[in-house]
C-alpha cells in the first residue's frame, strides 16, 4: 500500500519562546491514511509542534497546512476537520457515557439524532451498554482511554491527533487500542500519533524522530532500522540520541 | 453553547462540595450575622448600688430592664463591692444611684446617677453606657416635661437611616458581597482551573468552539446562581431580619448583577494565573476573600483605617458595591446619587477583562 496523497504539509516550521528554540526549521508530509508516528525525546519538540498543527499555537515562522488549511489563516476549518486525544484522558469524569458522547457531540456541531446514531453504534461495539448512564469514573483506565478515542471520532474527522494516547495502560489495553487505530486507518482518517513506547513505533508506517527541535530521521521503521543497522526502533532511538550528544560535546 | 451549559450545571449539580460553598454556604452565613454576630447589645447582665431607694429610683431600674437590654443581677450594698463583682466578669455594668434621687430630680436638680461599665471590650462598653444614660434621660423628661433640664447642654444625637443601629443592616450588604465574591470569583475560577487540570481545556480548545464561547459557557450557569444566591439573601434580609428597602428595586437588581460581571471576571482574571483547582482557591481565598472582609468597610469603618490602607480600599471592588447598596437600601437614594460608584465598577470589569484577554491571547501565541 503507498500513500501519494499529502494531507498534512509542514515547510520550514519553527517555533521559538524567547531565545530558545523549542522547533527549528522542520519540514516533512503525512500522507492521507497513514498512521504517522511523531517521536522524540521529552522536550524535543514534538509536543509544541503539534500544538502548532491542531491550532492552539501559532508558529514563529514557517509555513503548514492541515487538511488543505492554512494553519495561520484557517484554524477554524482546521479544528471542524480533525480529532484530538491527549495524553491526560480527556473526558469528564463526573458526567455520564451518554452525557459525555451528547457534550462533544453537541460541541462539533452534530446534531442530536446523528449524537443518537453514532451513540449506539459505538456502546454497542464497545459492550458497554449496561455502563451508559453510569459515570465515566466507575470505568478502567483502559476503557475510558478506547472510549476517549471513539469520541474523538464522533464527528468523522480526516485526521485525528493522538498524544501519547498509551500512557499509563497495560500492554493487553494497548494492543486493543492500536486495534482500534488500525481500524479508523482502514476507514481512511490519518492518524498522527506521538508516543514514547518504541514497540509502537513499529505499528507506524512511517515514523519521524525529533531531537532538540529538529527531525533527525523520517521513514518506515523497516527503512530506519537497516539504515542505522539495528535490530529494534528501540535501537535507532538511543543511536540517535547519542549522535546527537557527541555533536554537542564536539 | 446550550450543551455546554448543561454539561456546567451537572459539574455543580454532581459535586457535592460545590453545592454546599453555593448554597449553604449563603444562608448559613447570612443567619450567623444576622443573628449571632452582631454589635448590638441584649441582656447585658447589671448591678445595682441603689443608695436612694425611692420611687425614681425603682421606676429607672424597672424602666432599664424592660427595655430588654438589661438584666438585673443583684444588688449591691456598698462601694467596695463594684471592684469583685466586675472581677468576676459576668456582671457588664454597675447603676449607681446617690441618695435623694427623688427630691433632686423634681427639683430639677441634677440627677446624681452614676453608671460604670466593664471597659475591657470598649466598644460594648461605650453602647452600654449609651443606652443606660439615655434611659435615665428618658425618665427625667418623663417626669419634667416642662424643665429645660440641666443647665448643661446635652446634645440630641439623631442617628440617620438606621436610627437603632442595627448590626445587621451593616452585615447585609457586607455578606452578600463576600458571598457574590465566594461563588462567583472563587468557584469560576475553580471550575475553569478544574477543565486545565484535568486536561479537557485542552481538549475545549481543540475542538470548533471559540474560546469566548468556552468562557462564556463556564460563566453563564454561574451568573444565575449568583442571581440566585443573591435574591435568596435579599429576601432573607426583606423578611427575617427587616432590613428596608428605600430605593428602586430595578437599580439594585441592575448593580448587582454589574456587581456579579465584576467578581466573574475577577475570576476569569484567576484562571488566567491559576493551573490547578489548589492554586485557584488559594488564590481566590487569599487574595479576594480577606481583603473583601477586612478592606471593603464591611468589618471595619474605612475612615479609621490607616491612610495606605484606606488608599488600597479604593482598588476593592466589594467597597464600592457596599456603598451601593447601603446607598440603594438603607439611604434610598437615586441610582443617579451612585453614578460614581457604578462607574468605577464598570471600569473595573472592564479592565479585568481586557488583561484576561490578553493574557489568553499571549499563552495562544
Amino acid at each position: 500500500m503507498t500513500y501519494s496523497d499529502p494531507i498534512i504539509s509542514v515547510d520550514k516550521l519553527t517555533k521559538k519562546f524567547g531565545s530558545f528554540t523549542a522547533v527549528n526549521a522542520i519540514s516533512f508530509q503525512v500522507m492521507k491514511g497513514e498512521i504517522f508516528g511523531f517521536l522524540g525525546a521529552n522536550g524535543a519538540g514534538k509536543t509544541t509542534a503539534m500544538k502548532i498543527l491542531i491550532g492552539i499555537s501559532r508558529p514563529t515562522s514557517g509555513t503548514a497546512t492541515v487538511a488543505g488549511y492554512d494553519i495561520y489563516k484557517q484554524t477554524e476549518q482546521i479544528k471542524k476537520s480533525i480529532g484530538y486525544m491527549s495524553q491526560r484522558f480527556s473526558l469528564y469524569n463526573d458526567l455520564t457515557i451518554k452525557e459525555n458522547i451528547e457534550f462533544f457531540g453537541g460541541i462539533y456541531g452534530l446534531t442530536s439524532r446523528q449524537i443518537r446514531e453514532k451513540s449506539d453504534a459505538l456502546v454497542e461495539k464497545l459492550g458497554l451498554q449496561d455502563k451508559f448512564n453510569r459515570p465515566i469514573s466507575d470505568l478502567p483506565l483502559g476503557w475510558k482511554q478506547k472510549l476517549a478515542f471513539s469520541v474523538a471520532l464522533l464527528h468523522d474527522p480526516k485526521i485525528i491527533f493522538l498524544d501519547e494516547p498509551t500512557g499509563g495502560v497495560d500492554p493487553v489495553t494497548r494492543r486493543m487500542f492500536w486495534n482500534m487505530i488500525y481500524e479508523a486507518a482502514y476507514r481512511g482518517v490519518t492518524i498522527f500519533v506521538t508516543t514514547h513506547y518504541m514497540d509502537e513505533a513499529e505499528y507506524c508506517n512511517r515514523v519521524s524522530m525529533m531531537v532538540d527541535g529538529k527531525i533527525e530521521a523520517l521513514d518506515s521503521p523497516a527503512r530506519l532500522k537497516e539504515k542505522f543497522g539495528v535490530n529494534s526502533m528501540n535501537d535507532v532511538f538511543v543511536r540517535l540520541a547519542r549522535n546527537q550528544d557527541k555533536a554537542k560535546v564536539q | 453553547m446550550k450543551g455546554f451549559i448543561i454539561k456546567e450545571f451537572f459539574h455543580i449539580f454532581r459535586d457535592r462540595r460545590s453545592l454546599i460553598i453555593l448554597f449553604g454556604m449563603p444562608i448559613v452565613q447570612i443567619l450567623l450575622f444576622g443573628f449571632a454576630i452582631t454589635n448590638e447589645i441584649r441582656n447585658v447582665n447589671i448591678a445595682v448600688l441603689d443608695k436612694a431607694r425611692d420611687e425614681a429610683s425603682e421606676r429607672i431600674i424597672e424602666k432599664m430592664l424592660a427595655s430588654g437590654y438589661f438584666v438585673m443581677n443583684g444588688y449591691l450594698e456598698t462601694e467596695d463591692e463594684i471592684e469583685p463583682i466586675f472581677r468576676k466578669g459576668k456582671i457588664k455594668a454597675v447603676v449607681v444611684f446617690g441618695p435623694d434621687l427623688d427630691r433632686n430630680l423634681t427639683a430639677g436638680g441634677i440627677a446624681p446617677v452614676q453608671i460604670i461599665a466593664d471597659a475591657t471590650d470598649p466598644n460594648t462598653a461605650n453602647t452600654i453606657a449609651a443606652y443606660a444614660a439615655s434611659i435615665v434621660r428618658d425618665y427625667q423628661a418623663d417626669i419634667n416635661p416642662n424643665v429645660t433640664l440641666p443647665l448643661e447642654t446635652i446634645p440630641e444625637v439623631r442617628m440617620l437611616y438606621n436610627p437603632e443601629l442595627k448590626g445587621v443592616f451593616m452585615f447585609i450588604p457586607g455578606t452578600m458581597t463576600v458571598i457574590l465574591m465566594l461563588v462567583s470569583a472563587m468557584m469560576t475560577s475553580i471550575s475553569i482551573a478544574r477543565e486545565k487540570e484535568m486536561g479537557t481545556m485542552e481538549v475545549l480548545l481543540v475542538s470548533p468552539l471559540k474560546p469566548v464561547q468556552v468562557v462564556a459557557g463556564k460563566v453563564l450557569p454561574y451568573i444565575l446562581l449568583s442571581s440566585i444566591n443573591a435574591t435568596v439573601i435579599l429576601l432573607l434580609g426583606y423578611f427575617v431580619f427587616r432590613m428596608p428597602m428605600q430605593g428602586s428595586l430595578l437599580a439594585l437588581m441592575g448593580t448587582t448583577l454589574l456587581f456579579i460581571i465584576t467578581t466573574l471576571s475577577l475570576g476569569i482574571f484567576i484562571s488566567t494565573v491559576a493551573q490547578t483547582q489548589q492554586m485557584a482557591m488559594m488564590m481566590s481565598l487569599i487574595g479576594l476573600m480577606l481583603p473583601t472582609i477586612m478592606l471593603s468597610g464591611f468589618v471595619f469603618p474605612i475612615d479609621s483605617m490607616p491612610w495606605p490602607l484606606r488608599v488600597l480600599s479604593n482598588i476593592i471592588p466589594a467597597k464600592w458595591f457596599i456603598l451601593i447598596l447601603k446607598g440603594l437600601m438603607l439611604k434610598g437614594v437615586s441610582i443617579t446619587y451612585l453614578w460614581k460608584e457604578v462607574l468605577i465598577l464598570i471600569m473595573m470589569t472592564l479592565a479585568l477583562i481586557g488583561i484576561s484577554v490578553k493574557k489568553y491571547a499571549i499563552r495562544l501565541a
